[in-house]
C-alpha cells in the first residue's frame, strides 16, 4: 500500500507537531496521575509488602495497619504454640511525635519490630546496620526526610513523645503515604515513644512453616486466639490500599486525573486528526470514486491515528522517564513499572483511535459524487 | 458491437428536504468500446450526473443501467465501488492527485485498490506511466508537474487495471488548448487503439474533433444526439481553434 497515511501526517509539519504535542500532554499526564496512584498504593502498604512472612495477627476488625489495636503480648506465646507456625514477632505501628532540635513538633509512625530477626525492619539502609538498632534509643529514619524531622547526620539526638531518640543509620526511598515519616525502631523501643503497655503489642508477624497450610494455619490461630484475625499478608496489604486509595478518596481523586488527561489527549487527537481528514476530503472522495471501500479508508486514517500514537508515546514516555527520576528525590512516588508503560501504551493507542472516529464517520458519510464539483 | 454501457429509462431525482428536484429525464444511451463520445450541454442540463449515474457513484431513482453485461441500477451502496473497482477509469477537472504521494505513487495507489501491490504494481505502474509519456517522472511529486502532465498522470491513473470505460470530467478545463488537445489525443488512442469506451463531459468546444460522436443535453434530456463528429451542426461547433496535436504538455 502507498504510503498515504504517513504521507498526509508528515506533509503537514505544523499539524503533526500540534497532534504530537497533545499526545505527549495527555500521556504524561496519564503517567504522572496513574504513576502516582500506584505510587500511593505501592506506599500504603509498604511496611506490610516488605516484611517477609505470611499472616499479620491483628486486633477483631482491623481496617489497615495504621489503625491497629494493641492487645496483650501473650497471644504471642499462644501463636508460637499453633501447630505450623515457624516464627513469631511482636510489631508495632504507631503515631507518635518527634521534636526537632528547634522545638518544633513533627508527626511520625514510629515502627517496632524484632532487631534480632530484621523481620518487619527498615530496607535499602544507606548509612547504618539493621544490628545498630538492638541499642536502647536507637532509630532509622529515612534521607527524604531528613529535613522535615531536622536531622543532619547519624549520631544526633532528638526526642520522640519525650523520651530520647538517638539516629544511627538512613534509608533511602521509604515513604510514608501519609507524609508522616517512618521511624524504625526496636520493638522494646517504641513500646517506650508510643506509651505502650509492657505486656502490649499492637500486630504479630508469623511466619509459617514451609508446606504448612495458610487457611488451616489462620483457621487454627482464629480458633485459639480470641479477639483477634489472622490476616494473609495479601489480603491484609489489599485492606490497607483499599482504605487509603478508595475509602479516603484520596486514589478517586487521583484516578479522575487520569481520566481527565485521557479525555484531553481524546479531544486534542481528535481535533487534530478530524482537521488532517478534512484537509485531505477530496482525496477521501477521489479514493472513493476510484472505488475504495471504506474499510481501506478507515485504514488509512486509522495508520494516521495509530502512527501518531507511536510517536507520541515515544516522546511522551522520554518525558515521563525524566519526571520519574525527579520524583525520586520529592515528596510523592511516581512509579512506572513495566505493566504500566505498556498499558499506557494500549491506552495510548486506543485513544487515538477513537479520536480517528469522528473523521471515519466523516469520511462514511462522505458522497464521492463530490470529485465532480470542480 | 455489444455496449459497454448502456442505459436504458434512466430518470434521476434528487431529494432536497421535503422538495424534489428531477435532474435526468428517460435516458437512454449506449457506449460501446473503442468509441469517444462526447457529452455536452449546458451548466445544469445533467451531463454529470448522467456521467456519476454511468461510473456507478449515483444511483439512478428508476431504469436500467448496464455496465460490461451486468445491471448495476439495483446494486447497494456497498457493491458499487466493486464495479468501480472493476470496470471504470475516472479522469476529473482538477487531476484529483494525491499531493503526498510521487507520481509512481499515485498510479501504484490505484492498483493498490485493486489488489494489485508490491513489485508488479511498480512495474505496471512504469507501463503506465511510459504509455502516457511520464516514465522519467515517476518520483516527481503532482506540485512540480505542469497541468497537463497531472492530467497525463491522471489517465495512467484512471488505466490502472485496465478498466473497460474511462469517464472523463471536463478534462481539458484547466488546460491550455495546446495541452487539452494532447490529453484529448490520449483519450482518443485509448478508444481508437486500445478499445477502452470513453465518455467525457466537456463545455470545451475545442476537443470536438477528438469525439466519434456528441450527446447534447439539456434540462435532463438528450435532446440530440450526432453519430459522427462531422455531422455536429455548425451551431455547436463554435470557436474551435484547431492546433496540430502534439506530444509536449
Amino acid at each position: 500500500m502507498p504510503p498515504l497515511a504517513r504521507r498526509n501526517l508528515f506533509h503537514d509539519k505544523i499539524r503533526l507537531t500540534v497532534t504530537l504535542t497533545g499526545i505527549v500532554f495527555a500521556v504524561v499526564l496519564i503517567v504522572v496521575e496513574l504513576g502516582l496512584f500506584v505510587g500511593f498504593t505501592v506506599t500504603t502498604s509498604s511496611l506490610i509488602d516488605k516484611a517477609d512472612v505470611d499472616l499479620w495477627i491483628v486486633s477483631k476488625h482491623t481496617p489497615y495497619i495504621e489503625q491497629g489495636s494493641t492487645f496483650s503480648e501473650r497471644k504471642l506465646y499462644e501463636v508460637l504454640a499453633t501447630p505450623g507456625v515457624a516464627s513469631a514477632d511482636k510489631y508495632i505501628v504507631r503515631w507518635a511525635q518527634w521534636k526537632r532540635k528547634d522545638g518544633a513538633e513533627v508527626g511520625v509512625q514510629a515502627v517496632g519490630f524484632n532487631p534480632y530477626t530484621g523481620i518487619g525492619g527498615p530496607w535499602n539502609v544507606v548509612q547504618g546496620n539493621v544490628q545498630d538498632l538492638k541499642t536502647p534509643d536507637a532509630v532509622m529514619v529515612d534521607e527524604l526526610y531528613k529535613e522535615k524531622l531536622g536531622v543532619t547526620r547519624v549520631g544526633e539526638v532528638f526526642e520522640i513523645n519525650g523520651r530520647r531518640a538517638r539516629v544511627v543509620g538512613f534509608t533511602r526511598g521509604i515513604r510514608a503515604f501519609t507524609t508522616t515519616p517512618y521511624v524504625f525502631t526496636s520493638f522494646k523501643n517504641a513500646q517506650g515513644y508510643c506509651q505502650l503497655g509492657e505486656d502490649q503489642t499492637l500486630f504479630i508477624l508469623v511466619r509459617a512453616l514451609p508446606g504448612a497450610d495458610l487457611k488451616t494455619l489462620r483457621h487454627n490461630i482464629e480458633s485459639r486466639l480470641r479477639n483477634v484475625d489472622a490476616l494473609p499478608k495479601a489480603e491484609f496489604s489489599n485492606m490497607t490500599r483499599f482504605y487509603w486509595m478508595f475509602t479516603t478518596g484520596a486514589g478517586v481523586a487521583v484516578l479522575i486525573a487520569a481520566l481527565l488527561g485521557l479525555v484531553v489527549g481524546v479531544v486534542v487527537v481528535a481535533q487534530t486528526i478530524y482537521a488532517t481528514t478534512m484537509d485531505h476530503i477530496r482525496e477521501f472522495g477521489t479514493l472513493k470514486a476510484m472505488g475504495a471501500a471504506n474499510g481501506y479508508i478507515y485504514r488509512v486514517i486509522i495508520t494516521q491515528a495509530g502512527i501518531s500514537a507511536l510517536i507520541g508515546y515515544g516522546l511522551a514516555m522520554l518525558v515521563s522517564v525524566f519526571i520519574v527520576r525527579a520524583s525520586e528525590s520529592g515528596g510523592a512516588a511516581i512509579l512506572l513499572p513495566w505493566q504500566l508503560a505498556v498499558g499506557i501504551f494500549f491506552l495510548t493507542m486506543l485513544m487515538c483511535v477513537s479520536a480517528a472516529i469522528v473523521s471515519i464517520n466523516k469520511v462514511t458519510s462522505l458522497d464521492p459524487a463530490m470529485v465532480f464539483k470542480g | 458491437m455489444q455496449p459497454v454501457i448502456s442505459v436504458r429509462g434512466v430518470n434521476k431525482v434528487y431529494s432536497e428536504g421535503a422538495s424534489q428536484v428531477p435532474a435526468l429525464f428517460d435516458i437512454d444511451l449506449d457506449v460501446a468500446p473503442g468509441e469517444v463520445v462526447l457529452l455536452m450541454g449546458p451548466s445544469g442540463s445533467g451531463k454529470t450526473t448522467l456521467l456519476s449515474i454511468m461510473g456507478c457513484i449515483l444511483k439512478a431513482t428508476s431504469g436500467s443501467v448496464r455496465i460490461a453485461g451486468a445491471e448495476v441500477a439495483g446494486l447497494s451502496e456497498k457493491q458499487l465501488p466493486g464495479i468501480r473497482l472493476e470496470h471504470i477509469g475516472f479522469v476529473f477537472q482538477g487531476f484529483n492527485l494525491f499531493p503526498t504521494l510521487s507520481v509512481g505513487e499515485n498510479v501504484e495507489l490505484a492498483l493498490d485498490l485493486k489488489g494489485i501491490g508490491g513489485a508488479k504494481a511498480k512495474h505496471e505502474a512504469r507501463r503506465l506511466l511510459e504509455q502516457v509519456g511520464l516514465l522519467s517522472k515517476y518520483d516527481t511529486f503532482p506540485t512540480d508537474l505542469s497541468g497537463g502532465q497531472k492530467q497525463r498522470v491522471a489517465i495512467a491513473r484512471a488505466l490502472a487495471g485496465s478498466p473497460g470505460v474511462i469517464l472523463a470530467d471536463e478534462p481539458t478545463a484547466a488546460l491550455d488548448s495546446h495541452t487539452g488537445r494532447s490529453v484529448m489525443q490520449m483519450m482518443r488512442d485509448l478508444a481508437h487503439q486500445r478499445g477502452r469506451a470513453v465518455v467525457v463531459v466537456t463545455h470545451d468546444n475545442r476537443v470536438l474533433e477528438f469525439g466519434d460522436r456528441i450527446v447534447r443535453m439539456e434540462d435532463g434530456r438528450i435532446v440530440t444526439a450526432a453519430d459522427e463528429v462531422s455531422k455536429i451542426p455548425p451551431q455547436w461547433a463554435i470557436a474551435t481553434e484547431v492546433q496540430p496535436p502534439s506530444q509536449a504538455c
